[in-house]
């Protein structure tokens, strides 16, 4: 039999370095890092020698400096006299606010379409196919340039609601349309309008005691509380009372024609709308595959298995398919949530100011500070990025099947 | 017994009744609209719903569509032989049809070119997508890069010719060596091919003339081809890259593994506009005084840089899900790191990761649409810039969006509809 050819102690050549595989992997690495420093060096030796070329400098003093330049909307004070950190955060709002929306109604969408793409109905499941095919086909550039078509060139004018016979009307005397965005009513928060809210926020901590209550009696004693309605009245009720004894303190601001334009109300511009709902109805497509490709990863045995045990339909669903589903869904319904935020930089297509089109458009052209710019713009994402997907792993951590 | 009772004889049947039909509300057209249109009265209203809703949709497009207008010069024009009628003003496209295809600044008379590169891409690709192809169309695939390359850019044929030349030598001094040793192979194949490559830099400027096509620079380039060209270059060096990105990832070695995850994690934590944006105005920072190259190059770096961390991803999802046996099986089959992955790991994984691979590609394709932000004109870059733009078709919306939505519809859709049916036939797992 042959040995095994241990290398003798304490004899080292130089071409074990290549050959022996014990120090083999250190060669490779010490050639990667040094190639890895070197490359690094020849870029940073660049960079030094291109800003002293162009008599350039890194700082971030631009960031104190006022921007000089209107954003049409903001979410908290903002005006051209305002630092350019000022208007970075208000894209950076921006950005979270239109990330925020889309991902909530790009959820509702896809989980209707995910879900009556599996319909019995033919008609409806064939319908839902060809929208899942049609969006996620087709770049979303160009859905949010052909909505953002739709705002500006198709909707009138606001003056179009003018006159005594207009060609336009607003829908329920709140809500009109315009190429100048959409109107909707504003709430107007009065004095005593905090106890509303607190006493509605209460109500939401009442309805998860009340279930987490229902579920302990049922496992100790089998007797089985309502759920849906008292849920319902406990959400309303309190509210509704407080509202009605405070005497109303939150109203409505109407938007009302004056002049050339509407007044009042909550205006929502058109890129704002355009990106929202482009951002929607794009990744709903991809949420919809999700929804459906994890209700379809659970097999027939556990829904049978569920029925024979007595448990009836919509239980089932509740206690058997859902939670199981849930596992397969909601791992790449984050990194779709991560899409739309990474998609919302795409505002700087359709001048909504987000934090692309604030810091890395117009403070970035305005001051010619790229690599400070690109850099910030970066670390934001950045920034989201990690700390979605180390929730993520938390929830995977949490949620993964413990096998032996 | 008495033979004479006629009504006692037993009647047995000895032939079975011809089967009857089942009621016409149980088969055919009617059973099936009852079970999948009308089976609940919540459906019915539902499939009424669908069917108002396709009828409002279809009554909108269908004339809009049949009835366009495709031989005017101007929107002007097309309002008056519509007047007031519903239809398209797809005189846009026809008028415009070159310079959607292939931007404004490529040369008229090379269009030829283009597109003779874009059917040779079928050809080429054929052997790579369909396993029925004989084999020997592999030799136009390697030689595809090259000759697309001198079809788009022109110039004379030696440039590509001297890189081919120079590729080959050095693979054939790498199949000499590799016996020895893999990295002494490996170095000495790519010192040769660079050396090759460097001599040739003194011959081909020289012979500039020989079979030259007028050359055609790359800002030059534009519409639905720089879209097909970023889009197959970018997906065909991100895959090699991706692949070692995912292996790296993968591996036992401390410093190669950080560099890797590292590399993926950033890059996948940005936006592609913002790599977009380091090509555009800082990468110019990082180069050598004085070094120049043009903004496609820097983008289709910058794109096959982003689109490798998405597929390295995705085959490391692909290495994930291989079962510890097979590692080991190669190990214990004596063959060494490359071997094994070679020859066991990597066909398995990719197999795996085929799908999630077609994804990433679909995605980057459409995402080649970016790079109209920049100010490069892409398709979406065309129609959003000049054409648009022009008082001739200043108001021309839908015929020009839906034209880009539908070109870029049927690549993406006809790519995944390929990769559904390759799955299906590399599925060995008997079901």
């Amino acid at each position: 039999m042959t040995t095994m050819s241990d290398p003798q102690q304490g004899s080292f050549r130089l071409s074990m370095l290549l050959n022996d595989t014990r120090y083999r992997s250190y060669t490779f690495q010490f050639i990667a890092l040094m190639l890895l420093i070197a490359l690094m060096a020849f870029l940073g030796i660049n960079l030094v020698r291109n800003l002293a070329e162009a008599g350039l400098n890194i700082s971030y003093d631009f960031l104190g400096v006022p921007a000089g330049y209107d954003i049409n909307q903001t979410l908290i004070d903002y005006n051209s006299q305002s630092t350019n950190l000022r208007a970075a955060v208000v894209g950076i709002i921006n950005t979270l606010l239109v990330a925020f929306l889309a991902c909530l109604t790009a959820t509702i969408l896809g989980v209707i379409a995910g879900v009556a793409r599996l319909s019995n109905n033919w008609l409806v499941s064939k319908l839902m196919a060809v929208y899942v095919e049609i969006f996620r086909n087709i770049p979303v550039l160009i859905w949010i340039l052909m909505i953002y078509t739709l705002m500006t060139a198709v909707l009138p004018a606001p003056n179009a609601f003018r006159g005594d016979n207009p060609s336009s009307s607003m829908l329920f005397d709140a809500f009109a349309f315009t190429n100048r965005g959409v109107y909707i009513p504003a709430p107007v928060w009065g004095p005593g309008s905090m106890i509303v809210v607190a006493t509605f926020t209460l109500s939401i901590i009442a309805v998860f005691l009340y279930r987490r209550y229902a579920v302990k009696l049922l496992f100790e004693t089998g007797k089985l509380l309502p759920l849906g309605w008292p849920t319902l009245a406990i959400l309303i009720v309190p509210t509704l009372l407080v509202f009605f004894v405070m005497g109303s303190p939150i109203g409505l601001d109407y938007p009302a024609l004056r002049g050339f334009n509407f007044q009042g109300g909550l205006q929502i511009g058109a890129p704002l709308i355009a990106l929202w709902l482009a951002l929607s109805v794009y990744t709903g497509a991809f949420i919809a595959e999700n929804v459906r490709a994890g209700i379809q990863a659970i097999s027939k045995g556990q829904t049978e298995a569920a029925a024979s045990l007595g448990l009836r339909p919509k239980r089932v669903m509740n206690l058997v398919v859902l939670p199981q589903a849930l596992r397969v869904i909601i791992p790449p319904l984050i990194s779709q949530y991560l899409n739309i935020t990474k998609n919302s930089s795409l505002a700087i297509a359709v001048g909504y100011a987000d934090i692309t089109a604030t810091l890395g458009g117009i403070t970035l052209n305005q001051t010619g500070r790229a690599i400070e710019c690109v850099l910030l713009l970066m670390l934001f994402y950045l920034t989201i990025s990690l700390s979605i997907s180390a929730i993520m792993n938390v929830y995977n951590n949490n949620v993964s099947l413990k096998e032996r | 017994m008495s033979d004479t009772h006629a009504q006692t004889v037993t009647f047995v049947r000895d032939t079975m009744l011809p089967q009857a039909a089942p009621p016409s509300t149980a088969q055919g057209p009617v059973k099936w609209m009852r079970d999948s249109l009308f089976s609940s009265i919540p459906y019915t209203i539902l499939t009424i719903a669908a069917l108002y809703a396709i009828f409002v949709l279809l009554s909108g497009f269908l004339p809009w569509l049949l009835g366009g207008v495709w031989t005017t010069s101007n929107i002007r024009e097309c309002r008056e032989v519509l007047d007031g009628a519903r239809g398209g003003c797809f005189s846009v496209l026809a008028e415009r049809w070159n310079q959607l295809l292939f931007g404004i600044a490529y040369p008229q008379d090379g269009y030829w070119r283009p597109t003779l590169a874009f059917i040779l891409l079928f050809v080429a690709v054929s052997p790579v997508l369909f396993a029925a192809v004989p084999r020997k169309l592999l030799i136009v695939t390697l030689l595809y890069p090259f000759v697309a390359f001198w079809l788009i850019w022109g110039g004379s044929l030696l440039v590509p010719l001297a890189a081919l030349i120079s590729l080959c030598v050095g693979y054939l001094v790498y199949s000499k060596l590799v016996k020895t040793s893999f990295a002494a192979g490996l170095a000495a194949g790519v010192a040769t091919a660079v050396f090759i490559w460097f001599i040739a830099g003194f011959i081909t400027p020289g012979l500039s003339g020989v079979l030259a096509l007028e050359e055609v620079a790359s800002r030059n380039m534009g519409g639905f081809m720089l879209n097909m060209i970023l889009g197959v270059i970018c997906v065909s060096l991100s895959l090699p890259l991706g692949i070692l990105l995912a292996l790296g990832r993968q591996s036992s070695l401390p410093i190669i593994k950080l560099i890797c995850v590292v590399f993926i994690e950033f890059i996948r934590g940005v936006p592609l506009i913002t790599l977009l944006f380091v090509a555009n105005v800082v990468l110019a920072y990082f180069l050598p005084p004085g070094t120049n190259f043009d903004l496609i190059l820097r983008v289709i770096i910058m794109i096959t840089m982003f689109a490798s961390a998405y597929i390295a991803e995705v085959i490391r999802g692909g290495l994930a899900a291989l079962p510890r046996g097979q590692y080991e099986g190669a190990e214990s089959l004596g063959l060494d790191y490359a071997q094994s992955m070679r020859l066991i790991i990597l066909p398995q994984a990719l197999k795996i990761s085929i799908p999630g691979i077609v994804n990433v590609a679909v995605g980057l394709f459409k995402d080649t649409t970016l790079v109209s932000i920049i100010s490069m004109f892409d398709l979406v870059g065309m129609i959003r810039g000049p054409i648009l733009a022009s008082t001739d078709w200043n108001g021309v919306y839908w015929e020009l969006w839906g034209f880009a939505a539908a070109l870029f519809f049927v690549v993406c859709y006809g790519i995944s509809q390929y990769s559904q049916w390759l799955e299906r036939q590399l599925q060995t797992d008997h079901r």
